[in-house]
């Protein structure tokens, strides 16, 4: 079964005015259970665009959308997937905890049974010792590791992720790749990865999907080869190297065709 | 423990130091230069003053910040539901937020001088009008900028929560606002007592600090003048620092990272 999917779809953003966007044209994509797929391309090539359709935050102006068997806005009333910024977005006037719980909140948990899915899923982020500490008094890369909690909290059968590790160091970030593929691992979520990373895009997915801006498409769609469980040694594999060729190429030819840049080659 | 101890004695000892000194030089001042008392009463005359005179001047700082009070309460709720009802309606904000900002640079506390001729020139009535509208404006315009101005991520978040407009309302706007109501009342508490000082200067009753002041020098006692204006000044001293208690009990680690005034 699909977990997503995209047919024909378009976003035109102020359509007919002097200022029209046309953002997205024509896609077509299908995302099978507990795949994580990654979106990667030159900054307005639309991935963070085609994230917010499948999240219902936006509507499309033509075609369809199907996000977990319904429609997307349906999706989205379910709390049927989790998303997670480049902010980590945690509100300050709240606990590591009580951020948490707030979808939680949301759905009308009692409140102990609210606290024990927060301990639960800090114990996965292994912040259990930090859930009555507030947001300011964690570092960059915990935060991040909250919010994916957060992102986490209601069991979605789908995560969406917009650069949810742009803004940590090197360090933390591959860390935090591999942590996320593990959580991920466990409960067979599938994720949708926006990013601009190439070796970050190669190193999480089973697909890479490569868009090229003005409008916003699909130019190619990469399978990584890696075999089995991703690792630290993974990073070392011929066949990550040769994923990073493939959408370095492909991402070349976007660049050719375009003045676009935006791309991290690391 | 210890250590705050230690930066509460840094941070009081030398305003403290500053303070004995300025008054210790006011106080050589007056008596080396034999200066008159309609022109400056000397520290000691005032203090003197003022304990003599404290029943009255206690009276009259009841009168005075009972008018601030209610002024300030009054202004304050009606300045936080108006702008729950400006975050709801964002025409009704564009609207009203250009002219309260406009109302609130100009010195509207005259307006009771027309206030007075609409009540009972006994009423306190106005006074407390006229606190409330200069509270309501400085309120009005922060707290509705701490409604509106919420990261844009937090919207998203919420929306992707299936939050109903009232549930982003009550877990992210108001709280987002409450430090910029705080900050506002830092403002609002002293400008409060000023209000109610200055509005006795148009006429009424003679029985709150400001009015007494007036009527002291005019009948050439300046050192009961000056014992009124110690009152005064510890009647907003007073109102300072409840608010800021009140900040930062209820913004706890928050009040020196997010501090935006606006009036």
């Amino acid at each position: 079964m699909s977990a997503v999917e995209l047919t024909g779809v378009s976003k035109i953003f102020n359509k007919g005015a002097g200022n029209q966007v046309d953002a997205l044209l024509d896609i077509d994509l299908s995302i099978s259970t507990g795949e994580f797929v990654s979106l990667i391309g030159p900054s307005g090539c639309g991935k963070s665009t085609l994230l917010r359709l499948i999240a219902n935050l936006i509507e499309p102006t033509d075609g369809s959308l199907i996000v977990n068997g319904k429609s997307p806005k349906q999706a989205r009333l379910d709390q049927d997937y989790g998303m997670a910024f480049q902010q980590s977005g945690l509100f300050e006037w709240r606990s590591v905890a009580k951020n948490i719980e707030l979808p939680l909140e949301l759905k009308g948990w009692s409140a102990a049974k609210r606290r024990e899915r927060a301990l639960e899923m800090l114990e996965l982020v292994k912040l259990t010792d930090f859930a009555d500490h507030y947001p300011w008094q964690l570092s960059g890369g915990m935060q991040q590791r909250v919010a994916i909690a957060r992102a986490l909290a209601v069991h979605p059968a789908l995560l969406l992720m917009d650069e949810p590790f742009g803004a940590l160091d090197e360090m933390t970030r591959e860390h935090m790749q591999s942590e996320l593929l593990s959580i991920c691992r466990k409960a067979g979520t599938t994720v949708v990865f926006v990013t601009h990373s190439i070796p970050e895009a190669v190193y999480l997915s089973n697909r890479v999907v490569v868009m090229s801006p003005r409008p916003g498409r699909i130019t190619e769609v990469i399978d990584v080869e890696i075999k089995g469980d991703r690792s630290d040694s993974t990073r070392d594999d011929k066949a990550f190297f040769s994923g990073i060729s493939a959408v370095r190429a492909a991402l070349r030819g976007v660049e050719l065709d375009s003045t676009a840049r935006g791309i991290e080659d690391r | 423990m210890s250590s705050r101890f230690g930066s509460f004695v840094r941070s009081v000892i030398p305003p403290l130091i500053f303070g004995t000194i300025f008054i210790a030089l006011w106080e050589l001042a007056v008596k080396g230069l034999d200066l008159k008392p309609y022109f400056l009463a000397a520290p000691s005359t005032i203090w003197q003053m003022f304990v003599e005179n404290f029943g009255l001047i206690w009276g009259a700082t009841k009168v005075s910040g009972a008018n601030a009070l209610i002024g300030l309460l009054t202004g304050t709720l009606f300045g936080v539901l108006m702008s729950l009802v400006l975050s709801r309606f964002r025409i009704l904000n564009d609207i009203v937020t250009p002219l309260a900002i406009a109302l609130n640079a100009v010195p509207i506390f005259v307006l009771v001088a027309v206030l007075n001729n609409m009540f009972s020139i006994t009423s306190e009535i106005p006074r407390r009008i006229m606190v409330m509208l200069v509270v309501y404006f400085i309120v009005l315009i922060n707290v509705a900028r701490g409604l509106t101005q919420v990261s844009a991520t937090h919207v998203e978040l919420m929306k992707s929560y299936a939050a109903s407009d009232l549930a982003i309302l009550r877990k992210v706007r108001v709280p987002n606002a409450v430090p910029f109501l705080f900050t506002a009342l830092k403002v609002a508490a002293p400008a409060s007592v000023i209000t109610a000082f200055v509005s006795e200067y148009f006429g009424g009753s003679q029985n709150g600090l400001g009015s007494r002041i007036t009527s002291n020098i005019a009948i050439s006692k300046n050192s009961v003048a000056w014992a009124y204006v110690l009152g005064a000044c510890l009647l907003g001293l007073a109102f300072y620092i409840v608010s800021s208690v009140l900040e930062g009990a209820a913004t706890p680690g928050r009040s020196t990272r997010r501090t935006r005034v606006s009036r």
